[in-house]
């Protein structure tokens, strides 16, 4: 006992600062990527996930990437497209409606810059529904749901509970009971074996409760898609809050996710500011 | 010889005009012959039947309801004849696998009635039913127990709720488009599964991968391999309520995964293997910081270790507890760790050399087994073994880089008509990968046969030597997939 005692308190502390200090994801890490205007954007059948789309109208071509589809492989950003797109670091990516997840340009005049602009995170922040503020406060419960994952983006959200993320010091926690939950978070393209059980789980959250889809599969389908044994989303099941990319989405990026998804976030940036 | 993998075809719109059931069978002599050996059944369209092995061959179980769901194959004879991958509600007569259905639609769910679950009468005997939906964070999978007060009676369960039809979902595509479907069959085993359909897809190919992109392969493999087996240890350390253990084998996992997201840009390594070799090289500065987490992931496990040893509670929920016996695994070709811990002799990085252990003059491998083990403590010891040695041998895979290429060139479009099959040795062991082009070079079938798919049926025997309360410690000392069991 006395020896495990010394162990710990000579690995000392390990958890990080995020959010409020920033995390720098390392050199080689594929974030959203990022599409420059001009004529040599990939075309969609580079993209084994179907992220990637086009139409043209009197602009010219469009392009237009879907972050809730895309599976972060940065094929589109490999060669002969490097130029055209690069795989950026942003992993802060969680947003209230898959419409703010499509980054859009023209692609056709160099002078023409994206169609669709940035997303306006604090702002999408303050979208959330007061109502769910009022009554789930500063702490969050939330109850995960395995609708059919690769079990990649459950691991992340396990590591959430491990002592480097520990999210519990900031008032979130998972529990064992749909009625004892604020809200879910659901992994998974659902599955047609596990439709049933994923809709009577949801149901048993008391209202308000929030949806919170977890990357590419829940968020779209992704990979998955949609098929004899699959919805191709949480969104074609049940109505989602937020949805969080990324194939799996990092452990921060679904931190950063659940706190847009409490609309915490102005609160959590203005302190890192200070 | 045992039972590799069963893979049934939909050949109606060929010239043969039939079905074909194929049993890939292996040798078992450790470091036997690296062989396949496939005996093909022709299956008549209009009477789609074959003899069932499962009384002859148990570990043909499981493959001969599958086939029976997905293509309408009957194995007559077949001693449970429940259904296994399609759920509640699933219309009669329709078969997703068969190359008539048309798998990018939705079937939808129709009420049904509840599933036939063996149940067992008498007084004081209960059924407890347990999931889909667990109290934690971990995948579905329904389990009903059969027990009197808290030993276990008998233990059916019910898996395949994660089904999503991806070996459907690969038919047609470009098999290099395929391959990042296979890369996300399961999480854990990210390298393991998208190594084994690179290799398959490679010998379709006629090529191979350069050596340096065979060393880093095997440098993958074994990062892997050791994430799983620390963070194993880990969670058999929950199941066995030593809070201490728990959360330092997730601290040393979380540095992995770190360092994984370093190496790969992805913390489940992905975007490293790819069809051909590798896309990224190591550099001298990502090499340094590889060998500072290996030294401290070696010196955090010995300790570890050494806290586990010295803790009687913890000894004690795991001594004797869970007990697959030998002749048990070598039944139903259990694989992996579970096997090596009943002395069962298997590794597929020996039996079926791939990544570096491929190339000339490969690399010594230590198979771990326990000959008199079988319990859970044989499963923890093995874990931690292996963890070793694959810091060990990450070690002697970095020696031997050489500057070189990372990839070669794949043909396009790839040859028609041909088979690959691959064996790699995945986190939880052997992974049996067979892949098929149609004319035109596309996917025409690929399955995969997960070592999870195996042993799980072994899971419910180790259960029903223990108790009701020890079952978690049990199915973690095993630590499956469900995933990649049900694709
Ligand atoms: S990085 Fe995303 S958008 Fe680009 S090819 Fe891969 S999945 Fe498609």
């Amino acid at each position: 006992m006395l020896r495990i005692l010394i162990n710990a308190l000579r690995t000392g502390v390990v958890t990080i600062g995020y959010p409020a200090e920033p995390s720098v994801p390392p050199d080689r890490f594929r974030g959203a990527p990022v599409l420059r205007p001009g004529s040599h954007l990939p075309p969609p059948s580079v993209c084994p996930a179907g992220a990637i789309s086009e139409f043209f109208n009197a602009e010219g071509r469009h392009v237009a990437l879907d972050l809730a589809r895309c599976i972060f492989c940065g094929r589109c950003a490999d060669d002969p497209w490097a130029d055209a797109v690069g795989m950026g670091r942003d992993f802060e990516l969680a947003a209230h409606s898959r419409d703010h997840l499509r980054i859009e340009v023209v692609a056709d005049d160099a002078a023409v810059t994206a169609a669709r602009p940035a997303l306006d995170r604090d702002a999408e922040a303050a979208r959330t529904s007061s109502e769910i503020q009022r009554v789930l406060g500063r702490s969050l419960q939330l109850r995960h749901l395995d609708a059919g994952s690769c079990n990649a983006c459950d691991w992340e959200l396990t590591a959430l509970l491990n002592p480097v993320y520990d999210v519990r010091r900031l008032g979130i926690d998972f529990v064992a009971s749909p009625r004892h939950a604020d809200g879910v978070v659901v992994t998974g393209s659902v599955t047609r074996n596990l439709e049933t059980a994923v809709r009577r789980t949801v149901e048993a959250v008391p209202d308000p409760r929030i949806v919170i889809a977890v990357g590419a599969c829940a968020a779209s389908g992704g990979i998955v898609g949609e098929g004899y044994a699959s919805a191709g989303g949480v969104d074609r099941v049940l109505p989602v809050d937020v949805y969080i990319p990324g194939c799996p989405p990092r452990p921060e990026a679904i931190l950063f996710g659940i706190l847009v998804a409490i609309g915490r976030l102005d609160a959590r940036r203005l302190q890192r500011e200070e | 010889m045992a039972l590799a993998t069963v893979v049934a075809t939909d050949e109606t719109a060929t010239p043969d005009g039939d079905l074909k059931v194929r049993y890939v069978f292996e040798p078992t002599a450790p470091g036997g012959p690296d062989r396949f050996v496939t005996l093909l059944v022709s299956v008549d369209a209009a009477r789609p039947e074959v003899p069932s092995l499962t009384t002859a061959v148990p570990a043909a179980n499981w493959h001969e309801r599958e086939m029976r769901d997905l293509f309408g194959i009957v194995p007559v004879g077949h001693p449970d004849p429940r259904p296994l991958v399609v759920h509640d509600g699933w219309p009669q007569g329709v078969f997703p696998l068969r190359k008539a259905f048309d798998g990018s639609r939705r079937v939808p769910v129709e009420p049904a009635d509840e599933f036939p679950h063996l149940v067992a009468e008498g007084e004081g005997v209960f059924e407890i039913p347990v999931g889909p939906i667990h109290a934690g964070i971990i995948e579905p999978g329904h389990f009903r127990f059969t027990s009197v007060g808290e030993t276990v009676l008998h233990l059916d369960a019910r898996l395949f709720y994660t089904h999503r039809g991806l070996e459907k979902r690969m038919e047609g595509l470009s098999p290099l488009d395929a391959f990042y479907v296979a890369e996300r069959i399961c999480g854990v085993c990210s390298v393991a599964h998208g190594l084994g359909y690179c290799e398959a897809l490679e010998q379709i190919a006629g090529v191979g991968a350069p050596p340096r992109a065979r060393l880093i392969r095997s440098i993958a493999l074994e990062l892997e391999r050791l994430y799983n087996h620390v963070g194993d240890v880990g969670n058999m350390c929950a199941g066995a309520a030593f809070h201490y253990g728990t959360a330092t084998g997730a601290r040393l996992k979380e540095r992995l995964q770190q360092l994984n997201e370093r190496l790969a840009g992805n913390r489940f390594l992905r975007g490293l293997v790819v069809p051909g070799g590798v896309l990224l090289d190591l550099s001298d500065d990502l090499l340094r910081s590889l060998a500072v987490t290996l030294q401290d992931t070696l010196s955090g496990l010995d300790s570890l270790m050494g806290h586990i040893e010295a803790n009687p509670s913890v000894v004690d929920r795991l001594d004797d507890t869970g007990i697959l016996q030998h002749q048990a695994a070598v039944d139903l070709a259990v694989a992996g760790v579970a096997a090596r811990a009943s002395g069962v002799d298997r590794d597929a990085r020996r039996d079926h050399p791939h990544g570096a252990f491929a190339g000339p003059e490969p690399p010594e491998l230590h198979v771990v087994t326990i000959p008199d083990g079988g319990d859970a403590m044989s499963r923890m010891t093995v874990r931690a073994l292996e963890a070793r040695e694959s810091i060990r041998l990450v070690g002697e895979f970095v020696r031997r880089l050489e500057p070189g290429p990372l990839q070669v060139t794949l043909p396009e479009p790839l040859p028609g008509g041909r088979i690959g099959i691959s064996a790699i040795e995945s986190p939880r062991g052997e992974a049996v990968h067979w892949l098929r082009t149609d004319p035109r070079g596309r996917v025409e079938r690929y399955h995969l046969r997960s070592p999870s798919y195996h042993n799980w049926p072994a899971v419910a025997l180790a259960a029903e030597t223990a108790i009701v309360p020890d079952f978690p410690l049990v199915n973690k000392s095993f630590e499956l997939c469900y995933s990649c069991t049900d694709r």
